[in-house]
Formats: C-alpha cells, structure tokens, sequence
C-alpha cells in the first residue's frame, strides 16, 4: 500500500489476477473483509458508491456463509477470492455448508414480510451485483458468486420504484 | 458503535456513532430500547447521522426497535438519515414505514 505506487500500474497488475483469503466463522473478521474489499474495489476502478455496494454484498454473503453455511462454527472456514477481469470483478464466497433453497427465502418486500427482522441479506446482493449465482462444490461445501460488471458503475438503476 | 442518549421535551434522543452491523451494535440498540421503555420512556428518536456502515442486520434492528416500541404504544422516528441508509431503507420499502427527518426540531414537534 506505499504512497508512491501509481495507481494506473496497481490497475494493469491486479486485471486478471486472483487474491485468495481463508478464515475462520468469525464475525470479527467482517472489518477485515471490508478492508480488502474496499482495497480491491479501488483498484479495479469502480467509484465510491459502487464500491460501498459490493463490499456491502461481500459482507452480506460472507455472514450467511458463516451463519447459515457453517452453523457458527468457529473451525469451519469460509474463503473468499476475488477474481479480477478486464470487464467485471467477480467474488466467489464459499463456505463448508450444505447450501441452500433460494424459494424458500422469504420475499423482504411483500407486505407480510416488510416487519420481519431479518432476511434481507441475499435481497441486497441481488439489488447491488449484477450476477448472482449458487453451486454445491463436488469436494462438499457451497460456493456462492457474485460478478459486478466494470461499466455498471451507477448503482440505483435497476432499482428505481 | 456507541449511543449517547438525550432527553428534550419528553422525547429521549439516541445519538448512534460507529457501525451498526451484525455483532456489533445491534444488540445494544436493543438493550438501551428496553430499558427505556421499561423505564416508561416511550417516545424514541433515533439519530443516525454519525452511522458509518448499516448492514441487514442493522436494518432488522431498526425494524426491531420500531416494533417493539409501537406495540407498547410508544412512537419511534428516525432522525437523519445517510443517503446510505435511505437507499436501504427505500429499496427494502421501508421508507414508507418509518417516520423519519432531517431536522431535530421538526422532529421533536412531530411527536404526539
């Protein structure tokens, strides 16, 4: 992170190049996703907002990794690895859980749901990626991935009432 | 996430600071509701100005919060808003739920 990298040569090295992180169920890591999140946000390219919004999605997607996939617990790992394209950055978040049935979600927005405390996670990384998708991995756990394409950089557009 | 609380004309106002994400923040919003509800405090302004980061579980406490102070016939508002948080709030409609300003003294006028 010194001062006197220009920007322009962090860019051209990090397009096509994975970062790989692994840690523990732990909530006290979530500070620490944002932080690299935020780092590599910035250095494909995308503004201020956007940037707010994926790292936002990350979180979102790594606390039901940790929640939902491994049940809280602490020995399970989630990873995490961020892919960077010329186009989009795509992040894979994966957990050692046994998946899940997005039907089963409760829709956040019908007028029953609106008062529920929670399950609007994965409603906020559908509204702020623009890929979304699940897979069960063949060695056991569940890998989730989340694309944010580098021209999309107006969040809010697919989101006007 | 830290909350300084403030009493003006009845209404008690919680000042939140920091972040208001799952295990951290969330539940001592919880807390402080209770006790000032039991403490018969039940008109509840809540000042988000200063809030750094909200995640879905944020928003759940808020939601939370809004509930559990209504149905004790209290009323709890929302007092400046991060262009963040309105966002949330609005594409998860709940704008249209909470009764929210952008200053203190309308606020404080609008309870009844």
């Amino acid at each position: 992170m010194g001062e006197e990298i220009n920007e322009g040569n962090q860019v051209s090295q990090l397009r096509g190049a994975d970062l790989e992180i692994t840690f523990g169920s732990q909530f006290g890591y979530l500070d620490f996703v944002e932080e690299i999140s935020d780092a590599i946000t910035r250095m494909v390219g995308f503004d201020e907002d956007t940037r707010f919004w994926i790292t936002l999605s990350i979180r979102e997607s790594v606390v039901n990794a940790i929640q939902h996939g491994n049940q809280l617990d602490e020995s399970k790992k989630v990873g995490i690895r961020f892919q960077s394209l010329p186009d989009r950055l795509v992040i894979y978040i994966q957990d050692e859980g046994e998946g899940f049935d997005e039907s089963k979600i409760r829709d956040p927005l019908k007028p029953e749901n609106l008062l529920q405390t929670g399950g609007r996670g994965v409603f906020f990384v559908r509204s702020f990626m623009d890929e979304v998708d699940w897979k069960l991995l063949p060695e056991g756990g569940m890998e989730m991935r989340i694309e944010k394409r580098l021209n999309h950089t107006k969040q809010g557009e697919k989101n006007d009432d | 996430m830290t909350i300084d609380t403030r009493n003006v004309n009845g209404i008690t106002i919680l000042e939140l600071h920091g972040k208001v994400t799952i295990g951290e923040g969330s539940r001592e919003i919880r807390e402080t509701i209770r006790k000032l509800l039991d403490a018969g405090n039940k008109n509840i302004l809540l000042n988000l100005g200063d809030v750094s980061y909200v995640d879905s579980s944020g928003i759940g406490e808020l939601v939370s919060s809004y509930t559990t102070v209504t149905n004790q016939g209290g009323q709890f508002k929302l007092l400046h808003l991060t262009k963040k948080i309105r966002e949330l709030l609005a594409i998860t409609k709940l704008l249209t739920v909470f009764d929210s300003y952008d200053d203190e003294e309308t606020a404080i006028g609008s309870f009844s």
